[in-house]
């Protein structure tokens, strides 16, 4: 027995690399064509408001090669579909609620042909007035769903005797997912109705179950397989679903297979993206800086239909704290609905829109207080911590809520995390926070001092360009707040030759999660990589998943991979121990693809198999894992909605031209929390990709509608997501030492979302810039994205007393 | 002419004699040689996936890899030449290659469908000899958008591969290739693609089919096939033409052969052609590598966009067009070439053969600009080319101002011209001449920026000429610019 080794913590490569590099690696659209293959190309709704009076499919139907135009009445089940509420019609009926909501699908014998025929489909509509914003929608009193409020203490009373009150408003834009593979489902005919389709979907499961609805037939009729997708970043949560609905229905009606692939310009119209959202807020703070008060109204655009946004709103409130303990706060939320395309799931899931707000009221009372940045955030920090290191008084212990706790509330945990500062405002106890910690080593390894210094010397001599630094500390809730979802499964197959094939619940998108799964069975089994296979995510072999979301699919999968493999591994042990005559089984060790004592005998794991075959032991075993402990209530606004918090802190260095408000971020470090990596590498590629995600949907994504509610930015030469120039040449990711997990898969942490909103501390620095134009003390109104106009516009506006002649010259 | 497409595909001869010309090569690819590696992220020329290597046989520094977007590359523009896909990099034992073994070392892919595309970039850059600066590296990739890795993996397996020239098949291949004539023609009722080889063939073939579009990299005019599905019925491409390809020093200047690509023109820039700092300036921030690989100068000013990113530039430095027809040659100051949106000077059956461009003075300043909401691979907000001319006494002698993006065709802002000449070349004059540029330009409001912004940028980027121009007569290439205006550090 060799000593050993396990792929696990050390260095790895993405599981599917070579296939990358070398182009076979599948996806949806690269599969073969199935013989007698037809394409289904969807046609969008023109108006964004109105109604279908009908539609004429003559000329359509006309064109050579066109076999079919469904509409909804070709719907044999429900004409329903939404991943909460089933409130959209799968194809339109009569209402139209988007420009581009699905009204009907032309089949064909190539794209080309469906291209002609919807050149000739004709749809008779009545447009009528849209609401296409949020300030609209609230004033048209249109909503999705009912508010969200959490709320303690008295905020009216501690705004009152606050040192510093500040109020404030906030809108941040949407984004396109972007993903590099577009939208695509193909569905084959089976016997007795019976279909497969493969999708490049976040959520087969999701798309068995409404495929099945729209058809109305069994679950068991549908399997659903995803190779992989090209990209997902929450845009194939729910919306991967309605393709693959599409696809299915034309499938079944036609007896052929039929693929539905979006071109960018459709999938962009199509789908939802990020949602935009407007808050207004105030906040009271102390002279030392300590947030006092909070109080937040936010409305996060729904779009038309209800889609995902509820749990997206919740998922805001609950980060609208970020990381800072408050003692008196009341936040309400609530989304809207307008007619542009459902908005869903998109990285983050409404934290990062959270995150913005409280950033801004902290970036601004660092401002109006003089004090620093970095420093007001760190004394705001969860736990009794950030009481110290500093002169300020303070009162450890202290309960600073400014109203009586009402009677339920008096209980010892909500009294013991009031006095340590560690309850959230949906009062869950922050048990471990570790952005103490992160903060002093961020800090002094990335130089902050000296290079605030450095930044006020280089601003003092340059006159049309300023630098900028922004620090952004990020706490971030793991677990679906939906508690049912938290629970995945696994099943594991070996084979006489000591071949594994491993399934579970999840879907790779890119992010690494079939080389976690991997490397946790290599490590369960004791058997090299290269002799298990990751397979194939389909719903009949680990059915009723969850989507791969909420940075939740190692957590949960791996610990279903975990007990899958630990069982089948204890199966064969007692076997082990008998064939290698060692009296005490747990002596036995499973190691790279051989079993044995350690300075003692071995057989291979193959030869083990073998016989465990020939003793009739099997070999394949299911897992099954939950989360333990999680529960929300949302009407009170109180409960557990996460297992533990993700934290992770960046320091963001900009440079901004003066004269035309483009600006570089000259240099990022992040120091994050991922607790004992599963894949080291691989989680810090999910760091750095997530940090240039959140840049684009701050800086350069700029999603435009004309005023009719046509979206103007459907390509990638209209909509700019980040090039390769606008990552910072000094990019510095250290992932936090010595800090496992407790309770959580080999000790490590979700990493799929957390690091997108360390981005939001490019705002930070580039108001630290801009100030910089300006007389000391002038703050700027620095609207989101920071493209280079509204990075000018906030300029121009801090110096506008001095430039009044340059503004004055250009108009 | 021959009526069969014939070329190689990753080392194998494909011959069609079927296929429509206006198929393009990502279709073809993908369709019917069903080699799916090679993706479609947007068929516009603006993701990279697509991206596969040409052998362009015929560049001036020798045979050369080229990265391409298949999707805006219609089949008779490979004809008789070399096309690499990622499927093809493999050696033969099955062994990858070192930009393959990079990418998967760096981690330099997640999702993967980016990843050929990445590939075929860093294939090119791996047997480029012109690569000296460190900013030609995002230059040469930022072509390839990546939505899943933030590009810091990308970058260094850039610098790993980049200019590494391996002795290997392919290095092999570019040693041995000659140059092959892309002559073709296919006509099928109504429909025709010809690419002449000589101009005899192209007067009669437009005298033939006067209806005919002109076409050479395409990059632009494929659009109509793959972004607003329109049909080309009939195209002449101007390819098979050496003479129209190229950069020489002529009298006075330099011409600049109408199919000259922009990686032509950057690495000519890049040489020799110390007047032509400008032009670099631009071109670092034009498109990308895979379109500057196959656009040409004379479609970016033919297709008379007013936010084609040469025509400021050019307009600023004194271009001259040379048209040539069946009749023979004339020459009109670009000034004169641009009529109205997108309409130009040029007669039915006359082409723009080149571009003459005269030689910066000493007494010269000059500099080109251009803003837009992402600094690499994006459309013109507001582009700019500047000129002016000092006498003795530093005073403007010659002054021309041109812009992008502020008018209906490229134009030279007038007024302010009027209002600046014979004044001193100073920050304070400027200021006094500037409120004149209101009367030169009424700009729109869309999608890229606001009348307003683009009213100050374009004041502002006259304010950064005369900063720069105090330093330096023709402000070059700065190393890592915060902005399109290089003024990191002002003493």
């Amino acid at each position: 027995m060799s000593t050993p080794t396990s792929p696990l913590h050390g260095p790895s490569r993405h599981e599917s690399a070579h296939g990358h590099v070398s182009g076979a690696a599948r996806y949806v659209d690269d599969l073969p064509a199935p013989g007698g293959l037809l394409f289904g190309l969807p046609v969008g709704s023109p108006v964004a408001r109105g109604r279908l009076r009908a539609v004429g499919c003559e000329a359509a139907l006309a064109v050579p090669g066109v076999h079919a135009v469904l509409l909804a009445r070709d719907v044999p089940g429900h004409n329903r579909i939404g991943a909460i509420v089933h409130d959209e019609p799968l194809l339109a009926e009569d209402e139209l609620y988007a420009v581009g909501q699905l009204v009907a699908l032309i089949v064909g014998e190539s794209v080309a042909v469906c291209r002609a025929a919807a050149k000739v489909l004709v749809l008779a509509v009545d447009e009528a007035p849209a609401i296409l914003s949020i300030a609209d929608a609230i004033a048209a009193d249109s909503y999705l769903g009912s508010p969200h409020v959490m709320r303690r203490g008295d905020v009216a009373a501690a705004l009152a005797r606050a040192a510093l009150q500040l109020e404030g408003e906030l809108a941040s834009g949407g984004q396109d997912h972007f993903y590099l593979e577009t939208q695509a489902a193909l569905a084959i005919p089976g016997e007795d109705g019976a279909l497969e389709i493969h999708s490049s979907t976040q959520h087969p499961t999701e798309v068995q179950v409404a495929t099945a609805e729209i058809l109305g037939c069994d679950r068991n009729r549908i399997v659903v397989q995803v190779p992989r997708m090209g990209g997902g970043f929450g845009g194939k949560e729910s919306q991967a679903t309605h393709f693959a609905a599409l696809a299915a229905l034309a499938a079944l009606r036609l007896r052929r297979p039929v693929k539905v692939w979006l071109s960018r310009e459709l999938d962009m119209q199509m789908t939802g993206k990020r949602h935009p959202f407007w808050s207004r807020w105030r906040a009271g703070f102390d002279a030392h800086g300590r947030l006092t008060a909070f109080e937040v109204f936010t409305y996060a655009d729904g779009g038309w239909s209800v889609d995902l946004s509820p749990a997206i709103l919740d998922r805001a409130l609950f980060h609208l704290s970020n990381a800072y303990y408050i003692p008196n706060l009341r936040f309400e939320g609530r989304a809207v609905r307008t007619n542009t395309a459902s908005n869903t799931a998109f990285r983050g899931f409404g934290g990062p829109q959270g995150m913005l707000v409280i950033e801004d009221a902290m970036t601004r009372a660092a401002e109006r207080l003089g004090i620093d940045p970095a420093e007001l955030r760190r004394r705001n920090y969860y736990g009794a911590e950030a009481l110290q290191g500093d002169d300020t008084p303070a009162t450890p212990g202290a309960i600073e809520v400014d109203a009586p706790l009402p009677e339920g509330e008096l209980d010892e945990r909500v009294l013991a995390s009031l006095r340590d500062r560690a309850l959230t405002p949906y009062y869950q106890s922050v048990e471990d926070c570790r952005l103490p910690r992160i903060h002093r080593e961020l800090l002094a390894q990335a130089d902050y001092a000296a290079r605030r210094a450095e930044i006020e010397a280089f601003n003092a001599r340059s006159p049309l360009v300023k630098r900028g630094l922004g620090f952004m500390p990020v706490k971030f809730g793991i677990s679906f707040t939906n508690a049912v979802l938290n629970q995945a499964g696994a099943l594991v197959l070996i084979y006489t030759d000591g071949s594994v094939q491993l399934n579970h619940g999840g879907t790779e998108m890119g992010q690494g999660l079939h080389s976690k799964m991997l490397a946790i069975c290599a490590h369960e089994l004791g058997v090299p990589e290269r002799q298990i296979r990751v397979m194939t995510t389909a719903t009949d072999k680990v059915p009723n998943t969850s989507a791969t979301a909420a940075s939740s699919g190692s957590d949960l999968n791996g610990a279903a991979v975990q007990l899958a493999c630990a069982e089948l591994r204890e199966r064969l042990r007692p076997l082990a121990a008998e064939l290698l005559g060692v009296a005490a089984p747990e002596q036995v060790g499973f190691v790279d693809g051989q079993v044995g004592v350690a300075g003692g005998p071995s057989i291979s794991f193959a030869e083990l198999t073998r016989t465990a075959w020939a003793r009739r032991i099997s070999l394949s075993a299911a897992g099954y894992y939950a989360t333990p402990g999680i529960v929300y209530d949302r009407e009170a606004g109180r409960g557990k909605p996460f297992h533990y918090f993700a934290y992770g802190a960046a320091l963001t260095e900009v440079e901004v031209s003066g004269l035309t408000g483009e600006h570089r971020v000259l240099r990022v470090d992040i120091l994050h929390d991922v607790g004992r990596s599963l894949l080291p590498n691989i989680d810090r590629g999910q760091i750095e990709g997530g940090y240039i995600q959140g840049l684009g949907w701050l800086t350069c994504e700029e999603l435009v509608w004309d005023p009719r509610g046509h979206l103007l930015t459907h390509g990638p030469s209209t909509y700019k997501i980040p090039a390769v120039g606008d990552a910072p040449e000094d990019f510095r990711v250290t992932l936090l030492s010595s800090a496992p997990q407790v309770n959580v898969i080999h000790g490590s942490k979700a990493v799929g979302e957390p690091p997108l909103m360390l981005a939001i501390s490019v705002i930070a620095a580039l108001r630290h810039a801009i100030a910089g134009f300006g007389e000391v003390g002038v703050a700027p109104r620095l609207a989101i994205p920071c493209t280079p106009e509204a990075i000018l516009r906030a300029i121009e506006e801090v110096c506008a007393p001095a430039r009044a002649t340059l503004v004055s010259a250009a108009e | 002419m021959p009526q069969t497409l014939r070329f190689h595909l990753n080392d194998r001869l494909i011959e069609d004699r079927s296929v429509r010309p206006t198929t393009t090569l990502l279709a073809y690819l993908r369709e019917n040689l069903h080699l799916t590696g090679t993706k479609e992220g947007c068929a516009e020329g603006d993701c990279g996936a697509c991206t596969v290597v040409l052998l362009d046989a015929d560049a001036p520094g020798g045979p050369s890899y080229r990265a391409i977007n298949a999707c805006l590359v219609l089949l008779p523009m490979v004809q008789g030449r070399r096309v690499y896909t990622v499927e093809g990099l493999r050696d033969a034992a099955g062994g990858y290659h070192p930009v393959q073994e990079a990418v998967v070392r760096e981690l330099g892919s997640q999702c993967g469908y980016c990843t050929p595309g990445v590939v075929m970039a860093l294939f090119e850059a791996c047997y480029r000899k012109d690569l000296r600066e460190p900013w030609q590296l995002d230059d040469q990739m930022c072509g390839n958008l990546c939505r899943c890795t933030g590009y810091r993996p990308i970058r260094d397996a850039a610098r790993a591969v980049a200019a590494t020239c391996p002795e290997d098949q392919f290095s092999r291949t570019l040693r041995e290739a000659g140059s092959d004539s892309m002559a073709f023609a296919r006509t099928e009722q109504t429909r025709s693609y010809a690419t002449p080889a000589s101009f005899a063939e192209l007067w009669a073939v437009l005298a033939a089919r006067p209806q005919s579009r002109l076409i050479c990299g395409g990059t632009d005019l494929a659009l109509t096939l793959t972004r607003r599905y329109q049909d080309l019925p009939e195209l002449v491409s101007l390819e098979g033409l050496p003479e129209l390809r190229g950069v020489a020093q002529v009298a006075g200047g330099w011409r600049i052969g109408a199919t000259t690509t922009l990686a032509d023109l950057e690495a000519a820039c890049l040489a020799e052609m110390v007047a032509y700092v400008p032009l670099l300036r631009m071109l670092r921030y034009f498109a990308s590598r895979q379109i500057k690989n196959r656009a040409t100068i004379g479609g970016n000013l033919c297709n008379a966009s007013p936010i084609g990113d040469l025509a400021p530039v050019l307009l600023g430095l004194g271009a001259r067009a040379e048209l040539r027809s069946a009749a023979g040659v004339r020459e009109v100051a670009l000034d004169e070439f641009f009529l109205a949106y997108r309409q130009t000077a040029l007669q039915p059956g006359e082409i723009l053969a080149a571009v003459r461009v005269p030689d910066i003075p000493a007494n010269a300043r000059a500099a080109a600009y251009k803003v837009s909401k992402r600094r690499e691979l994006d459309i013109s907000t507001v582009g700019a080319g500047f000129y002016v001319e000092l006498d003795d006494s530093g005073r403007v002698s010659l002054v021309r101002l041109a812009y992008g993006g502020m008018a209906a065709t490229p134009a030279r802002a007038r007024h302010l011209e009027a209002a600046l000449l014979g004044k001193p070349w100073s920050i304070a004059q400027v200021e006094a001449a500037l409120p004149a540029l209101a009367h030169d330009f009424q700009p729109i409001d869309d999608l890229r920026g606001s009348a307003w912004y683009r009213g100050l940028v374009a004041a502002n980027l006259v304010r950064g000429f005369v900063r720069e121009t105090e330093l330096v007569a023709l402000p070059n290439l700065s190393q890592r610019p915060s902005g399109t205006v290089h003024l990191e550090v002002l003493p």
